[in-house]
């Protein structure tokens, strides 16, 4: 049975990694789903454009850190943050489209 | 003084200066004997106009309430007191902002002490000679830097690393008040002039800078100890509500960050690959196995913004159906007409529509744009290099948007509900980031310092 990345994570969240970086945290419930998601390559830089709408060049990386069975993602922010035309200045809730990640 | 000490205590009253903390946390945290008060005071996270305006993000009221229990207590104990990236953004105008804070308290306690004051304004024509012989690195994602984004950059900052915060301790300074600062400079700095290892002092500074939000529950707004050791650092909250764990403290080393093994400063990287959390009694969290790797070359980070005009915003509400299902081709629609009467005028400038319950928050990133909600909130963001004409396009925008006639309408009386009277709202200069790069630093000397010794008698009150 296909489950949701919400049945598996405790945190997931976006935040300005500077103004012109966003970066995506998952933060798994156990170090088992947690390290089933780093095998299965679950997380790749296709999927994150394909969910974002924007280029996999645009992905600028996914790491996997372990202390605490979280994954970071970081993308290219497509408006720098406070430039006409952004709508997060914070870059606080850019995680959305995360929730509907299946597998 | 603690040259020979076995450990180092620091006390983080509150994630960013103005936030707050519970006079019961910061009073247990004195208890406990503390050889620092620190406390960071500026991000960029709220975006560029507080830089290029010279403002504070966080309330005057605020800040001198934090900053009293912080002055009253710490000068009174004879540890001293660091407040880094003034006022937020760290710019000269920050820091003479809070400056003057420091000495209403000062007077208003009878405290004395000598004042440290340490500038980040970075002179125009330092960088650009550092351009010019291309020692000006753009970090990710920013373009290269140009004469033209320098000149037209109201202010410049470069993030200070420890060194002028040890020099600033070494001529005598008990208050040090810093311009921009790397956030984890402002707790490692007395650390490492006390003789502590590094990378674990700037790890530690790391987490302190934002109190209690490493803790859980976390908060922003709360107080936390940090006890550095040669060859660990402990951490615990001064609240008993809270506490640290494993997961907690590894948690935070991800946050704002987009490599959390490496997290490169000034003069070098912090490199936590071989780093290890372990939970002790009592809801504390040591960590072990931080290392600083120093660069060949000292390098800060610039950060500068410049004015791109003025704002003028509209905000209204959308309930009718009709309208909604056609929200796309009628906003397309009302800018054609907006452009065709600004063109004919000679007013330059853009309009930006924010559609909450469409797209407000993600734009054209949004997966379910179409799919809109049952009523939309309209946000008209009107940006023009002056402010009247930031005005006329919010304004037109906003008359043609009101009564636009589109296929099927049957509202003929306004598309509108607009929750204010004036409906239109000035917001003044806007800005933008136009430096975000590294910079090489031979002379540390260029964040210049003052030394004030404020307060007439020596010791303050008894």
């Amino acid at each position: 049975m296909r489950r949701t990345l919400p049945q598996v994570a405790k945190v997931i969240r976006s935040k300005n990694a500077g103004p012109f970086e966003l970066t995506l945290d998952i933060i798994f419930k156990t170090p088992g789903d947690f390290r089933l998601f780093r095998r299965r390559r679950i997380i790749t830089a296709r999927r994150i454009a394909a969910l974002y709408g924007v280029a996999e060049a645009d992905v600028l990386g996914i790491v996997y850190f372990e202390p605490c069975d979280a994954i970071k993602i970081t993308l290219r922010r497509w408006v720098p943050s406070g430039s006409p035309g952004d709508s997060d200045i914070y870059g606080a809730q850019q995680h959305a489209p995360l929730l509907g990640i299946t597998f | 003084m603690a040259a020979r000490a076995s450990e180092f205590r620091v006390l983080a009253p509150t994630a960013i200066l103005g936030y707050g903390f519970p006079a019961s946390s910061f009073l247990r945290g004195m208890r406990r004997r503390p050889h620092l008060i620190g406390v960071d005071a500026g991000s960029t996270d709220p975006g560029p106009y507080y830089l290029g305006a010279g403002t504070s993000f966080t309330n005057r009221a605020a800040v001198k309430r934090d900053l009293r229990f912080m002055l009253v207590h710490g000068v009174r104990s004879g540890i001293p007191v660091v407040i880094g990236s003034a006022g937020g953004a760290g710019a000269r105008p920050h820091v003479r902002w809070c400056r003057g804070i420091i000495e209403e308290i000062a007077a208003e306690e009878n405290l004395a002490f000598t004042l440290g004051v340490v500038y980040a304004d970075m002179p125009r024509k330092v960088v650009a000679a550092a351009m010019r012989r291309g020692a000006v690195t753009p970090l990710p994602c920013v373009p290269p830097l140009t004469e033209a984004a320098l000149d037209a950059s109201a202010r410049i900052v470069a993030q200070m690393g420890v060194e002028p915060l040890c020099a600033a301790l070494e001529a005598g300074c008990q208050v040090i008040l810093c311009g921009r600062c790397y956030d984890p400079a402002v707790f490692a700095a007395p650390a490492i002039r006390a003789g502590f290892d590094r990378g674990l002092a700037l790890h530690m500074g790391k987490i302190l800078e934002c109190a209690a939000i490493a803790a859980t529950p976390g908060s922003g707004a709360d107080c936390v100890l940090g006890v550095l050791r040669r060859d660990s650092f402990v951490l615990e909250s001064l609240n008993p509500r809270r506490r640290f764990t494993r997961a907690s403290t590894a948690a935070h080393t991800l946050y704002e960050k987009s490599d959390p093994y490496h997290l490169p400063g000034p003069g070098g990287v912090l490199n936590l690959e071989d780093c290890a959390f372990r939970e002790l009694s009592g809801g504390r969290v040591e960590v072990r196995g931080s290392r600083f790797e120093p660069a060949p070359d000292y390098r800060v980070k610039l950060e500068g913004a410049r004015k791109i005009g003025y704002r003028t915003i509209s905000i209204a509400g959308v309930r009718d159906p009709v309208m909604i299902g056609a929200i796309d081709e009628i906003l397309d629609g009302v800018r054609a007409q907006v452009e065709a009467i600004l063109g004919a005028d000679k007013i330059a400038g853009r309009v930006t529509f924010h559609v909450y319950g469409r797209d407000g928050v993600m734009g054209a990133r949004e997966p379910r744009r179409r799919r809109p909600a049952h009523e939309l909130g309209i946000v008209i963001d009107a940006v023009a290099p002056t402010a009247a004409d930031s005005e006329a396009i919010c304004g037109v925008t906003r008359s043609t948007l009101l009564h636009y006639g589109y296929p099927g309408r049957i509202a003929t009386a306004g598309n509108l509900a607009f929750p204010f009277s004036p409906s239109d709202a000035k917001m003044g200069a806007a800005y933008e980031f136009s430096v975000y790069h590294l910079m090489p630093v031979e002379d540390q000397r260029i964040f210049r310092r003052e030394i004030r010794a404020i307060g007439g008698r020596r010791g303050g009150r008894p």
